[in-house]
């Protein structure tokens, strides 16, 4: 798509393991959010589909909500539930 | 406030965290250790494996800090480690100090920082069996919808 945005996605723990990639690209439409992320990387990639329900989503380094708009450049990250300590 | 916030992939020595948050005019430094287990649920675990965002993990730290400064003015330090890479059992996987002037505010401060840490650092462990692994989540996932 010619006004399309080119975003990088990293994965991380079982989704990165679902994938067998850290990240991959995406392209979106212009005015795409958070939400529209998620919905094109399962898409790309099917096994990602039992996570993305439960998973949360960062831009630069911060957890968003769904509605967030993205902009070119953007660093989004598929977080699924955590398991630190 | 003094703080000092770490992804590692090598061994966590609170005695560091401490060193790093000691204050003249702190009469009480609390310090949690979390230490891997050899069990779950009964299943030998063999090892574990930690993953970290670690740029973001950082940042969390920092928003950790921020939040326990805010909550206990008092507080005049706040360390936070966690380990990446793999972790043999036994080992400390994650580390929180805070220091104080009195015991009351570092304790309840490090209780906190502790339960923030496992329901938003962006982290994963596996655990890693005899015969397989498992991707291991915290229960405090669910306890999120806090309004923060």
């Amino acid at each position: 798509m010619r006004d399309g945005m080119r975003v990088v996605v990293r994965l991380f723990g079982p989704a990165r393991e679902a994938v067998g990639a850290g990240s991959v690209e995406l392209e979106l439409a212009p005015a795409a959010t958070a939400a529209d992320a998620v919905v094109a990387v399962g898409e790309a990639h099917p096994s990602l589909a039992p996570l993305l329900p439960r998973s949360r989503v960062a831009v630069n380094l911060e957890y968003v909500d769904a509605g967030t708009p993205l902009v070119p450049g953007d660093e989004i990250a598929i977080l699924p539930p955590v398991g630190g300590g | 406030m003094r703080t000092f916030y770490q992804i590692t992939d090598t061994s966590i020595d609170p005695e560091t965290l401490r060193g790093a948050i000691t204050d003249a005019g702190s009469g009480a430094i609390a310090t949690f250790v979390g230490v891997t287990r050899n069990s779950f649920a009964g299943k030998a675990v063999r090892h574990l494996e930690y993953e970290a965002y670690a740029p973001m993990a950082e940042r969390e730290m920092e928003r950790i800090g921020m939040e326990i400064a805010g909550l206990w003015p008092v507080v005049t330090g706040v360390a936070i480690a966690h380990r990446v890479g793999r972790v043999e059992i036994g080992e400390a996987s994650v580390a929180i100090a805070i220091s104080a002037p009195h015991r009351r505010e570092a304790l309840a401060a490090c209780a906190h920082g502790i339960d923030r840490l496992k329901a938003t650092l962006p982290v994963w462990k596996k655990e890693v069996f005899a015969d397989g692994s498992e991707w291991r989540e915290n229960r405090e996932e669910e306890e999120l919808d806090d309004g923060r």
